[in-house]
């Protein structure tokens, strides 16, 4: 099952690649035109509007720290951090990052407080595709932040198969 | 690995490649070094290193009572960090009962038959898996040290006939990318030399810790050759060489790896 | 069995603000990647982590199958007494693990 495995994921490679290289290859029938539906930016801006409502986003005050060249696109360390004082009166109660492409536009939401000191975040996350990741931070003023940034990935994660 | 670009490569750089040239010792490089920042911090951090979870694994299995014997790793071994030090850095090693050499997955799985009475795990079991990272860990920043063993010389150049000769569709052999074209890059990300530093490690692609054989097996496919099955001789054979031509290099088990 | 690896400072300052890490063994099988057959694998994640230090949340996460397997999370909270931060993951299937670690605050 492993060897299929590796088979299909390097059949995937090789027509993302050269297709041309691929004549005479022999390959298994992989249709890439198989699997679920991807997120698409619309239904990534459906999901934004689900924690945002009507209200507007400005651009800043966040960021997103996403490694320049994805070498796998199972497991990239994302950090979000976002510019506030983070006491009673004036913090980042939520962070919520969404990507264009992957099957699913959500990737997390974090609950922060003033408890936190610092509104800061990392983890490591999927990315099916080279990208738009956008992140939404929700201060305790009600006011929306965001940040976007655009990557490039090399390798699709959760769209190869078994 | 990108097979389509493997062969522009072999084709229009390796035309008249005569014999591969070995990497000098002082050249070779760990495949830690042909990695992004962020993957090597995830190496680097005990926390953020999956691989560390099969350490965890590892360590309870060690103390498991296993087996008509009923006993576990601990009652023979002690203190892994005291018995286990240094074992993985000399594996494979000579074995008088097998006659020939064996990687760690099998002395463990030996200890497991003929100490404990108990049956071998599969190979690429999450059980089998977590020993050897446990052990292997063990032996984390000493310096890989396969024994000078008369006995291992056939062996050894069974494994390095492997590595060198061209095999599969595509033709290629392993000294091709892992000796002659290092850190040149295929299909945009670079080549490395191929040095097996840090087994069983946590690959990204795989989302899992795997084993040598595991990626060895990658590899075969990806050439379009011949693999073969978990265990067989002729891995062993290739894990023997690959050891060697990575002697004195310091052990990172538990790796992590794109 | 679920592992996890966390990581919290044994003694910090009152008022220091410290970092926090988690890492827990889960496949993360997001529910789009198909089988031999074709078909999608079922979803199988960690839909939830939450911290409580001494009881009070300090920090939560919903996740989503976007997150890698074997999550992990590093997040920062003010120290600001001796006691135990509690850590709980809860998921699809049921899943569900916690853990805990002391901090001394002087």
């Amino acid at each position: 099952m492993m060897n299929d495995h590796d088979m299909l994921q390097a059949t995937r490679r090789r027509f993302l690649i050269d297709t041309a290289v691929l004549a005479g290859a022999a390959g298994i029938g992989l249709s890439l035109a198989t699997g679920p539906a991807s997120a698409t930016p619309a239904s990534m801006r459906t999901a934004i509007r689900k924690v945002v409502g009507e209200a507007s986003v400005k651009k800043g005050r966040l960021k997103i720290d996403l490694p320049p060249l994805i070498e796998n696109g199972n497991a990239v360390a994302l950090t979000v951090t976002a510019e506030s004082p983070m006491t009673a009166d004036n913090h980042v109660k939520a962070i919520h990052v969404f990507t264009e492409k992957n099957p699913q536009p959500n990737v997390i939401s974090v609950q922060l407080g003033p408890r936190a000191g610092q509104a800061m975040f990392s983890t490591r996350i999927r990315l099916a595709d080279s990208q738009k990741v956008i992140a939404i931070a929700q201060m305790s003023d009600g006011s929306f932040w965001s940040d976007e940034i655009e990557v490039i990935v090399t390798l699709a994660a959760c769209l190869e198969g078994v | 690995m990108r097979s389509g670009a493997a062969a522009a490569v072999a084709t229009a750089v390796l035309a008249a490649t005569a014999i591969a040239a070995e990497i000098p010792l002082a050249d070779r490089k760990s495949g830690y070094d042909f990695m992004g920042r962020e993957t090597r911090a995830m190496q680097d951090d005990d926390t953020a290193n999956p691989g560390m979870l099969w350490v965890l694994d590892g360590e309870a299995l060690w103390k498991r009572k296993d087996g008509a014997a009923g006993k576990s790793c601990a009652d023979c071994h002690g203190d892994a960090q005291t018995s286990m030090k240094g074992v993985a850095a000399r594996y494979p090693a000579f074995n008088a009962a097998r006659g020939r050499p064996i990687d760690l997955e099998q002395r463990i799985n030996m200890c497991r038959t003929d100490q404990q009475q108990s049956t071998p795990l599969p190979f690429e079991s999450k059980d089998l898996l977590a020993l050897a990272a446990y052990v292997g860990r063990q032996s984390h920043g000493m310096p890989i040290a396969i024994a000078d063993d008369e006995r291992t010389k056939p062996f050894l150049q069974a494994g390095r006939a492997m590595f060198d000769q061209r095999q599969g569709q595509l033709n290629l052999s392993c000294a091709q990318c892992h000796d002659d074209n290092w850190g040149q890059k295929l299909a945009g990300a670079p080549i490395p030399q191929g040095q097996a530093t840090g087994y069983p490690l946590y690959r990204l692609e795989w989302q899992a810790l795997g084993s040598l054989q595991r990626r060895l097996r990658n590899c075969l496919v990806g050439m379009r050759a011949q693999s073969y099955t978990f265990g067989a001789p002729e891995y062993v054979d290739l894990e023997l060489f690959l050891m060697w031509r990575a002697r004195g290099m310091p052990v990172e088990t538990p790796a992590v790896r794109p | 069995m679920a592992r996890a690896l966390i990581n919290v400072p044994a003694k910090a300052k009152r008022g220091e603000v410290i970092e926090i890490k988690t890492l827990i063994s889960h496949n993360m099988e997001t529910g789009f990647r198909p089988d031999n057959t074709g078909k999608p694998v079922p979803r199988d994640i960690i839909t939830e982590f939450v911290c409580k230090y001494n009881g009070e949340e300090i920090f939560r996460a919903e996740l989503f199958p976007a997150i890698s397997a074997n999550p992990f999370l590093t997040f920062f909270t003010i120290a600001t007494e001796s006691g135990t931060l509690n850590f709980e993951w809860t998921g699809d299937n049921g899943f569900s693990a916690s853990e805990s670690a002391n901090i001394t605050v002087e």
